[in-house]
């Protein structure tokens, strides 16, 4: 493993790219704090409805010195937001790892490789790749649904364009896009016993880390874990459980009934009833969460999602003491 | 049909093994018809692949066939024509997130290629349908594929044999 006297040095400003290091394939800060080893924290931003940069600085802003990365989304649930290549741009400016959600629903495969190569060209050194909600769930039920691609094509479209320097049809890049390949997975929903199976799949096309969906059943995290680490999937590609942070009981049954992939189980809920503070429970959960999820061996990392409670999201974190009381970058320190 | 569908997932084994059967009969057969009627029959080998797969697995004649790698299930039978599936948004009950009244297509394709000998080609990462494809039919496509490759093959076992210039 290299070690780095210091993980947070860019080459020129905030917002050059690091030093290349061999071994990385992009030249980007989240990929050096999980080569060396580390236990990384991500968090998400909810793209604002308006064309504010600051708004988009000030919601980073909040995820200062606990997150190594920050996922921006991609339409999330179907619903019209500002773009997520462009607030990754805006982030990647000032220094921050943004790591550039790429859904499927939208784009097809032209479209996508062109927001590769831009947000690159713009600074950005991680994508995720998801195949995406359909239509039918957000604001916008009318919208044609794209799905040119699904999220193990993509991810195996990323790696192509990075590694091959080439777009899909073999037309050759001049400069290939540095990108840090991520996709998903989903363990909590099923076909549970296939789980494994798709992840080994994802991690076959390409990608180096994968990002969970809301983990609030650790056992069965454990569980495919236990198997993949077994058969060596995580000496390719590093794991990063999602965990989250639910305001109350009623929220989380809305939750599970209403959003897509969302497994809540029972006992979660009934705690969360039980307390007299249901928010403040729900944070504590979370924090445990955390921590069940560091003690899992081939996780390398947690992502918290913390809808409408990102400014907890801190102090959770520094609960949790997950970091190990690593301080993560952040502008101007 | 939906419920052949279901049935086709259910019985993949059995599916498996006579087309496992009939297919170098099938290719054949389409190989020279379609070669003896210089192409005048295509329309016709297409029709009757669109009706008989149409009946048997709700065959949507992307042109690009990979039922076999699916457990029988058709993959663009998904919303999200997904061909690594199945999305995060399972439902409870194993159900589609889009149509909640549809058994999601890939539990089914995972189902299905469990009771397959061949069925680990599951696992094999599929590239995104080729679009151009719609509407054709994947046995002459497959065909046409066999005779590039195998022209292409000649093409270089010649090219190794002749004189270097």
């Amino acid at each position: 493993m290299t070690q780095s006297p210091d993980l947070h040095q860019f080459v020129e400003e905030p917002g050059s790219p690091l030093a290349p290091r061999a071994g990385h394939v992009s030249l980007g800060r989240f990929e050096r704090v999980l080569r060396e080893g580390h236990f990384a924290v991500t968090s998400e931003i909810a793209p604002p409805d308006s064309a504010d940069p600051d708004e988009v600085l000030v919601r980073a802003m909040v995820f200062d010195d606990v997150t190594d990365a920050i996922n921006a989304t991609d339409g999330s649930g179907a619903n019209c937001h500002m773009s997520s290549v462009a607030v990754c741009s805006l982030l990647s400016r000032v220094g921050y790892s943004p790591i550039l959600q790429i859904s499927c629903r939208d784009k097809n495969r032209i479209a996508i490789q062109g927001d590769i190569l831009g947000a690159a060209a713009l600074g950005v050194c991680n994508v995720l790749a998801l195949t995406g909600d359909d239509v039918s769930a957000g604001d916008h039920p009318e919208a044609k649904p794209v799905f040119d691609l699904d999220s193990v094509s993509l991810t195996t479209t990323i790696c192509h364009l990075r590694d091959k320097s080439q777009f899909l049809s073999g037309r050759a890049i001049d400069t290939a896009p540095k990108m840090f390949a991520g996709s998903t997975i989903n363990p909590f929903v099923p076909p549970v016993q296939s789980r494994l199976a798709q992840l080994r799949k994802k991690i076959n096309a390409g990608a180096e880390f994968i990002q969970t969906q809301y983990c609030f059943d650790v056992d069965v995290l454990k569980d495919m874990m236990a198997r993949a680490v077994d058969e060596g999937l995580m000496e390719k590609a590093y794991m990063i459980a999602g965990v989250g942070t639910l305001a109350s009981a009623k929220t989380a049954r809305w939750l599970r009934s209403n959003v897509p992939g969302v497994s809540i189980p029972d006992h979660i809920i009934e705690r969360l009833e039980g307390a007299k503070n249901q928010k403040l429970e729900g944070q504590k959960i979370c924090v445990e969460l955390m921590q069940q999820c560091k003690e899992i061996v081939g996780v390398s990392g947690v992502h918290i999602m913390a809808y409408k409670q990102e400014e907890y999201v801190k102090e959770m974190v520094i609960a949790s003491g997950v970091l190990d009381g690593r301080v993560c970058w952040a502008p101007g320190r | 049909m939906y419920r052949a569908r279901l049935f086709a997932t259910r019985h993949s084994r059995a599916y498996e093994a006579f087309y496992n059967a009939v297919e170098p009969l099938v290719l054949f057969a389409i190989k020279w018809l379609s070669k003896l009627s210089g192409g005048r029959l295509d329309g016709f080998i297409t029709w009757t692949e669109s009706k008989t797969k149409g009946l048997l697995f709700d065959c949507q004649m992307c042109g690009n066939c990979v039922l076999s790698s699916t457990g029988m299930a058709c993959p663009m039978n998904c919303p999200k024509t997904i061909r690594n599936g199945p999305c995060g948004g399972v439902r409870e009950n194993g159900n589609c997130e889009v149509k909640p009244e549809m058994k999601c297509v890939w539990v089914e394709a995972w189902d299905g290629a469990s009771r397959m000998k061949g069925g680990d080609k599951i696992n094999e990462v599929q590239f995104a349908v080729d679009v151009s494809h719609q509407g054709s039919s994947a046995w002459l496509n497959m065909l046409k594929q066999r005779e590039l490759e195998a022209a292409a093959k000649a093409k270089h076992a010649a090219d190794l044999q002749a004189p270097s210039t």
